[in-house]
């Protein structure tokens, strides 16, 4: 009789880096003159509230697909790699309409992986930050090698135009990252959490099969109680964000970039202050031009900043992410 | 303790610090949204802050309560005891 089969484990990279970043914007630029009247605001009102001035939306043509595709190519051909060499594929968002299958995997056949795993995410807001952390973890395990990660939406197909609190602040866009094994740590701890007892707060504001009985049946909009979830994400995430950078071994006077997700530039400006960053750190500010695309905010963010030169290749940069769930992830990164 | 006029005065610099808002008009008697031009947002930081600075709780329910600086000054010592 022999003993019980010792199963082997997976053995992978010492670390994880990122490799390249790539972004799309959709075409259509949509300014606060488009939105207010609906929402009987002005421009101004939108701007002292949330530092909008215009956002991205999608045209018909532009699909959670073909924007994840797009951003994708970008940043793959930024690493050098090819997308036979992706062997997962994780993306985060929430506004593919279609339940099932997971769009990941039309993303990885079409860019040409060979077959790669390929999920979506549910973390709203927090999703990029969360595929962030599995995929570095699956290349220091062994369950892959290179890993795609996109955060992309399309928010304007599940926004009210006639809410007050929240038309002038979604919007459309996608990014990528790739990443892959390194010999020095390109990603820090992450520190992640949720509170659902704040399910509430933000949240698709029905049920699908509420919507199927309703006399006028509409997509379930996103809503969102702002007061509640600035003081939250204001002042608990700053917190995630200093313990996101002591995991991480970096203190605030080391760190080049911040990018916090693009809720609403109050928030991003209440987190740095809170915070106590130096002066020297450059703040992602995409959220002017860009409005809040969830889970694509923090790539296309980052996306700017090379563009303007505010981040460069080697730059310690803190993300941190959070929203509807109360889902939240943060993390200190090496910029490719 | 801290008195009134303390309470106040700290007030004032946390104001000033959120809103950009001069320290001397934060008096008891000013309304934060009318006088003050501290918008709904901002309130929430000072309420924050106030909550750290003076060691007390103030729920989002109360914040609507507390229209003038007197209004925020009187919380505080109650919620101090």
């Amino acid at each position: 009789m022999s003993g019980p089969v010792e199963l082997r484990s997976s053995q992978g990279a010492p670390h994880a880096a990122i490799l390249g970043l790539g972004a799309y914007r959709p075409s259509r630029v949509v300014p606060n003159s488009e939105i207010v009247g609906r929402i009987d605001s002005t421009d101004e009102w939108v701007q002292q509230r949330s530092g909008i001035r215009e956002r991205r939306w999608a045209t018909e043509d532009e699909t959670v697909q073909s924007m994840s595709v797009a951003a994708s190519r970008v940043a793959l051909e930024r690493a050098g790699i090819d997308a036979a060499q992706i062997d997962c594929v994780v993306v985060a968002t929430i506004s593919h309409m279609m339940q099932t299958p997971a769009v990941a995997t039309l993303i990885a056949h079409e860019l040409g992986t060979e077959q790669a795993a390929a999920f979506d995410v549910s973390a709203a807001c927090a999703g990029f930050c969360h595929g962030v952390a599995m995929a570095a973890d699956f290349i220091r395990a062994g369950s892959a090698r290179h890993v795609l990660v996109i955060g992309v939406e399309k928010l304007s197909e599940i926004t009210n135009p006639d809410d007050r609190g929240s038309a002038f602040i979604f919007a459309d866009g996608a990014g990528a990252m790739v990443m892959g094994p390194s010999d020095v740590a390109g990603v820090g701890p992450v520190v992640w959490g949720s509170d659902g007892e704040q399910y509430d707060l933000i949240r698709q504001r029905e049920d699908w099969r509420d919507v199927l009985v309703a006399e006028e049946p509409v997509i379930p909009h996103l809503v969102m109680q702002g007061n509640a979830v600035f003081r939250w994400a204001s002042f608990a995430m700053a917190k995630i964000g200093r313990e996101a950078m002591d995991r991480a071994g970096v203190t605030p006077d080391q760190l080049d970039c911040f990018v916090p997700h693009q809720a609403n530039m109050r928030i991003t400006d209440a987190m740095a202050r809170a915070m106590k960053l130096p002066a020297g750190v450059r703040i992602a500010r995409d959220i002017a031009e860009q409005g809040n695309t969830s889970a694509a905010s923090i790539p296309l963010a980052l996306a700017r900043m090379y563009d303007e030169g505010d981040a460069k290749s080697g730059d310690l940069a803190l993300l941190i992410a959070f929203g509807a769930g109360l889902a939240y992830a943060a993390q200190v990164v090496r910029l490719p | 303790m801290a008195t009134t006029e303390e309470i106040r005065a700290d007030l004032a610099e946390i104001t000033n610090e959120v809103a950009g808002t001069d320290t001397a008009h934060v008096q008891l008697d000013k309304s934060f949204i009318d006088d003050l031009d501290v918008d709904s947002l901002s309130m929430v930081e000072i309420v924050v802050a106030c909550e750290e600075k003076f060691g007390v709780t103030i729920p989002d329910e109360e914040v609507k309560n507390l229209k003038t600086v007197g209004d925020a000054v009187a919380y505080i010592e109650r919620a101090q005891g």
